[in-house]
Formats: C-alpha cells, sequence, structure tokens
C-alpha cells in the first residue's frame, strides 16, 4: 500500500533559485536561509520517498489567463521546467508518475474533486526552487517520481483556504487507497507572508506568519477558517500561498509530529518558512 | 461584468480579479510572449509595433512606455505577467517594490529587514 511519510513546507522565491545556481549559499545574506535545509535534506535521504507530490502555483509558464484551471494535476511521465522570461536558468527535467496519477485524479473526481488533469505541463520556480532545495543533488532530483498540483493563485476567485485544506485530504485518501507499496513525501510551497504588487509592496507579517507556522501543525482548521480575502489583507496579496500548506496539510494525518522547522525574514521580499512533518502514530 | 459583491478594500492592493483580468488581457498577453527569447528580442527592437500587435490599449501602451509599475497594474497587468516585462530592463521584484513604493531599493530593502522586529 501506499502510505504519506512526511508533510514539508518550503518558500519557493526565484532569487532562492539564482543564489543556487550562482552559488551564494555562504553569502551571509543567504547563509541563515540555506542552513536550515540540511535536516530536511538529510530525513529525505534517510525516509527516501518513492513519490514527491509537489503542491505549488505557477506563475505564467505553463498556464495563462485564456484557460486558468483552479485545481491542475500533472499525469505525465516528465516534466519540463522552462524558460520563465527574467533569467532564472532552467533546470532539467523532472521524473513524473503517470499510474499514482491517474490514480489521484479518478480517486479526486470520484470524491467530487473536479480537476483539470495535464498529460503536458511545463513546472516552474513554484516546483523547481523546493526541488533544488530540498535535493541539491541533480542524480536524487531526477531520481525521485513527482506529481505537480498546481492551485490557481493569479486570478480571483482564488479557491477557499478550507477547500484546499479539503483537497489535501481527498489527496491524502487517494494516496492510501493506492495498492502499489509506494512512499510518498507532500511539498506545500511558496508563502509565508509577501507582497509584490501595489503601493502596499514589501508588507511582510511576521506575528502572523509565526501564528501558522504554529497552527499549521497543531490546528489547521483554524488557517481553513480565513477567506482568501483575509489572507492577503493579513499575509499580503501573494501571502495567500498559505492555500498551499494547507493542501499538504489536508493529506497529513490529523495529528501531526513537528521534526524541524525555520521562519526567516527576509528573502527577497517574502517570510520564508521552513517545516518538516511526520504523521503521529 | 457581472461581478459578485466586492469585499472591503485593502489599501495599496489591487485584487486581480475578472474585472482586472478582462481589463488586461492584451496586457498580459503581451507579456506572457515575454517567455520567449525571440519575442524579448522583438519586444526591444520595436517596442511600438509590438504592443500594437497585441492590442494594447492606450493606456496600456503608455504605462509600457513609463516602465511604470503601478499604472500597470492600474491598466490590468498581474504581477507575475509584469515580472517578465520589468525583467527585460534588468529589474526585479525589490527595484519594483522600490519604485511603487516611491522609496530607493537600498530603504526598500532596510524596510524588508525591519520586518524582523
Amino acid at each position: 500500500m501506499a502510505r504519506i511519510i512526511g508533510g514539508i513546507t518550503t518558500s519557493h522565491i526565484p532569487a532562492i533559485g539564482n543564489a543556487i545556481t550562482r552559488n551564494q549559499m555562504e553569502d551571509p545574506y543567504w547563509k541563515p536561509f540555506f542552513d536550515a535545509y540540511p535536516p530536511v535534506q538529510n530525513w529525505l535521504e534517510e525516509a527516501k520517498p518513492d513519490v514527491a507530490i509537489v503542491i505549488y502555483n505557477d506563475h505564467g509558464l505553463n498556464f495563462f489567463l485564456d484557460k486558468m484551471p483552479t485545481f491542475a494535476i500533472g499525469a505525465a511521465p516528465q516534466y519540463l521546467n522552462d524558460d520563465e522570461g527574467w533569467g532564472l536558468q532552467p533546470l532539467p527535467p523532472f521524473q513524473g508518475d503517470p499510474e499514482l496519477s491517474w490514480h489521484i485524479i479518478n480517486s479526486l473526481v470520484d470524491d467530487e474533486f473536479d480537476i483539470c488533469s495535464c498529460q503536458e505541463m511545463l513546472v516552474d520556480h513554484g516546483f523547481t526552487v523546493p526541488m533544488s532545495l530540498m535535493f541539491p543533488d541533480q542524480a536524487k532530483r531526477s531520481a525521485i517520481r513527482t506529481i505537480p498540483v498546481a492551485v490557481n493563485l493569479i486570478q480571483h476567485p482564488l479557491p477557499s483556504p478550507a477547500r484546499c485544506y479539503k483537497l489535501g485530504q481527498a489527496i491524502g485518501r487517494a494516496v492510501a487507497s493506492y495498492e502499489k507499496d509506494t512512499k510518498v513525501v507532500v511539498f506545500g510551497t511558496g508563502g509565508l507572508s509577501h507582497q509584490l504588487d501595489g503601493q502596499r509592496a514589501g508588507f511582510i507579517n511576521k506575528d502572523f506568519d509565526l501564528m501558522c507556522m504554529e497552527k499549521i501543525v497543531s490546528d489547521p482548521e483554524a488557517l481553513a477558517r480565513y477567506s482568501i480575502h483575509d489572507l492577503v489583507r493579513l499575509a499580503g496579496a501573494q501571502g495567500a500561498e498559505l492555500i498551499l500548506w494547507l493542501v499538504m496539510r489536508g493529506a497529513m494525518s490529523e495529528r501531526v509530529k513537528k521534526l524541524h522547522s525555520n521562519y526567516h525574514i527576509p528573502i527577497s521580499n517574502t517570510g520564508a518558512g521552513l517545516l518538516l512533518l511526520e504523521n503521529a502514530a | 461584468m457581472a461581478s459578485a459583491a466586492k469585499p472591503d478594500p485593502i489599501p495599496g492592493t489591487v485584487i486581480f480579479d475578472g474585472d482586472m483580468a478582462v481589463k488586461g488581457y492584451a496586457l498580459n498577453k503581451m507579456c506572457y510572449s515575454f517567455n520567449r527569447a525571440e519575442n524579448r528580442k522583438a519586444f526591444l527592437e520595436d517596442e511600438d509595433a509590438y504592443c500594437a500587435k497585441f492590442g494594447l490599449s492606450e493606456e496600456q501602451t503608455a504605462a509600457v512606455k513609463a516602465r511604470d509599475t503601478l499604472a500597470l497594474i492600474a491598466a490590468g497587468g498581474n504581477i507575475y505577467f509584469l515580472a517578465k516585462f520589468v525583467g527585460l530592463f534588468g529589474m526585479n521584484m525589490q527595484d519594483i517594490g522600490a519604485q511603487q513604493t516611491g522609496m530607493t531599493v537600498e530603504d526598500f530593502k532596510a524596510k524588508l529587514l525591519a520586518a524582523r522586529g
């Protein structure tokens, strides 16, 4: 049987990808951020997941406003990264797991989540930066099978936090009903508070972020009660990415154990949060 | 546009909803094209022709010419697509953060650091 062995949250800011490409991990600006990752990398090394389900948002690489699915799931044997226009170096392809993808797609639609399935899907920095952070070694990064799950965070209406939490629960049920012996890890990417656009650009809310870091572990339903508009007000226009963390958390069991966490301000314009969770017995 | 009732505005924040997505469609479509190097080159070679090809409104074309992020947002630009536009001029999110808040880039970075409390 397949099982979810862990849940991880991480920011997915493009500047992180550039810092890795330029080998700036030891720079004073970057060191406190990158130094938080080895415990998670070591856990992955030990736990050896077969599949990573990566919850992220596309920032205008694969999807444009002509067709904007609320929830889209990859069902491809391979996922390509590509030029996003502003200079992040594309990474080599990532491996897919079409069989598990289709199992999840069937299970989700049966569970009344009418998602968009994608047999071709370019993955952008929202997917690739977390993969680089979790698997710094290219060989390991291309060995693990992946399933990208893209959530619309470009064009309102965005799916509510409660809906995203329930999507996670449905993904959890889907994985649990897959018959092949498969170890799955779920990445909830993005966040925490940040706003890129408008006169309010540069907004960061440390108190709210720290509260989210705690509640996502102990009481995710409290976070699921916020509206999208609450999140935009409290965490900034792009801080609504917290819904991606809620998908991850929904896929985990009701009680989880926190193995590692870090919070760092600022990475680019963002409060950056890292968490490693295991299902509690 | 038959939109649902809009929630209370958040100061300094434009919610990119259906109305804005309709208003900004041509502008965002042009910016989306900048994912490809040949399109970036074509824009830089003849900006007016490139804007005309995508059918930008006068307001949008003026905002493009001015490299004015707030005006681009008011004209329906979405920040993720605008990122591809400002990238043409070597500007990143901190540069346009400074531009939108009327600060120097150094002051904008200091403001972000100050969020540590």
